[in-house]
């Protein structure tokens, strides 16, 4: 059986963190214990062998496609959609 | 000749009463071109890509995003004569079951407006239930999706084969669970929009490299079919629903097909399975928000962690939120074996019950949903477990990849049921006969 770790505000924080989530205490409150009824109905995987049973990241067997390396232009004007921009470039918030 | 401000007046009056539509345009795009799709009026759900129109997915975040480009499905569309009626509403990124977590209007049920119509396609099934006109929808599932609204609203839902129709210009959820499919009035108008939109597109590096196919050409008898059905599909389902169901399969025995009842004994970890692989491939995609290059925007203020997490906080709506501290918990290092690898091999153990099925049988039948369409109050009273727990018949065939048709097979009170068919993978013909003899 696995050791699950139980949800607490603590861990939520840090996942809200590793989100770039801000979540309200409300919030934090109220999904803590949402997390913990869906986590603990989850634990029923617990029941599964998998031993030797390979991961599906697909539905099927999907192979790695490939092409050639070489510059296509695109008419797309990446600038449209954004509020923040300085001449071609789009401009971001602070980061140092 | 098309009337296009006729049609659009209609789903303007639709708008109002129902509320199908995140985005109308001002004036239909006419096209001349001729094909298999002319004079048909096509629907796009929100998180397809529609060059020139507001493409939300149904959130806050996105609100006036204008994308450059059309999803190849839509460019397909235009190209075989059809023309874009409007952008149909979801909940919110597809995250939700019956299309109340939708940052615009929630659709309501045509058949009683106190009730959803499914989701997370909900508009697409809202507007197909209502239209007079030719027209058939773009939609799309990722856990049922297509299944769920088209069995609410008494339409026909069609979910192809994962790889089938080629997912550039969709709006990420699970990018190896979502399929884009079809929610049309008859069996045979969702079999002419998949024909138009499948196949291989290099733009999308999934999609399957297959010639082509006219899916309107399928079997038109289904004598000596042999039709599986999942008993664990019917556990927990409504009885009246049971009941419906099982009338349509026992037509399908006096059409010429033989049914036996077959086990699949991972069903019941299919839910867990699949929301932890959902929620974890969610949680990353959507961490490409930010407002910076589209959607919602901010004043530039604080330092990038300060503004970032301004701008998903107010941005996300609050289903968004828990599927990605959820799917953020389940990939954490100390978590992931526990939670999102242990997934990945149960669905492989869901794969395998199906492939072990179909060596015996042609197609599965089952209940599309264990309930009729719920009241909004009804819907209210559930907490997000209770929720996700209303896929259980759905989650399975959709981590599998396989493709599965919602048809109407009676009604509950006045409310329709679906009967759902479920196919080996690329076996979409096979569903659609049965279904087509079956409706």
């Amino acid at each position: 059986m696995t050791d699950y770790r139980k949800i607490d505000k603590e861990l939520l924080e840090r996942v809200s963190d590793n989100a770039r989530l801000k979540l309200s205490d409300e919030e934090i409150e109220k999904f803590t214990k949402q997390l913990e009824d869906i986590i603990d109905a989850f634990k029923s995987l617990d029941e599964v062998d998998t031993k030797n049973v390979k991961p599906s990241f697909h539905p099927q067997e999907i192979s790695d496609v490939y092409r050639e390396d070489k510059a296509e232009k695109f008419d797309w004007n990446s600038l449209a959609n954004t509020k923040h921009k300085e001449g071609k470039h789009f401009k971001g918030p602070k980061i140092v | 000749m098309t009337d296009y401000k006729k049609i659009l007046d209609k789903a303007r009056l639709t708008q109002k009463k129902f509320s199908p539509f995140i985005t109308l345009p001002e004036k239909l795009q006419s096209n001349s071109k001729k094909g298999k799709l002319s004079g048909i009026a096509i629907s796009v759900k929100d998180n397809i890509c529609t060059k020139g129109m507001e493409t939300t997915a149904g959130s806050k975040i996105l609100s006036g995003y204008i994308p450059p480009f059309s999803a190849t499905c839509v460019e397909k569309v235009i190209v075989a004569g059809g023309f874009i009626l409007g952008k149909t509403a979801m909940d919110e990124f597809g995250f939700g079951t019956f299309s109340v977590n939708c940052a615009y209007g929630i659709p309501k049920n045509p058949l009683d407006t106190s009730r959803s119509c499914g989701g997370s396609s909900g508009g697409a099934s809202c507007i197909t239930a209502v239209a007079d006109f030719p027209h058939v929808a773009l939609a799309e599932s990722t856990g049922g999706s297509i299944s769920c609204p088209a069995s609410f609203t008494g339409t026909v839902g069609l979910t192809p084969t994962y790889g089938r129709v080629s997912r550039w210009g969709l709006i990420d959820y699970a990018n190896s669970l979502d399929k884009i499919g079809c929610i049309g009035k008859t069996v045979h108008d969702v079999a002419l929009l998949l024909s138009i939109i499948s196949g291989h597109d290099s733009f999308d590096s999934t999609s399957l490299n297959l010639p082509s196919e006219d899916f309107t050409k399928y079997g038109k008898s289904i004598k000596g079919m042999k039709i599986g059905v999942p008993k664990e599909y019917f556990e927990g389902v409504d009885e009246k629903i049971t009941k419906v169901v099982w009338q349509a399969i026992k037509k399908l025995e006096s059409l010429g097909a033989s049914y036996q009842e077959v086990s699949l004994p991972h069903t019941k970890y299919a839910l867990p399975s699949y929301y932890i692989i959902a929620v974890s491939e969610a949680s990353t995609n959507l961490a490409r928000y930010s407002g910076m290059r589209y959607g919602l925007h901010q004043e530039l203020k604080g330092n990038f962690d300060e503004y970032f997490s301004s701008v998903r906080s107010n941005g996300f709506g609050e289903e968004a939120k828990r599927r990605i501290i959820l799917g953020t918990f389940a990939r954490m290092a100390g978590y992931r074996d526990a939670y999102y690898l242990k997934a990945l091999k149960v669905r492989t153990k869901v794969i395998e019950d199906f492939k072990m099925a179909f060596k015996n049988f042609d197609v599965l039948a089952a209940p599309t949903m264990p309930v009729v369409a719920p009241r909004f109050d009804e819907i209210k009273r559930l907490s997000p477990i209770e929720t996700y727990m209303m896929d259980v018949l759905t989650v399975a065939p959709n981590l599998a990849g396989i493709p599965m048709i919602s048809v109407p097979a009676g009604k509950v009170n006045g409310l329709p049921v679906g009967l759902h068919l479920m196919g080996d993978h690329l076996q979409e013909k096979k569903i659609l006969q049965v279904a087509d003899v079956s409706s």
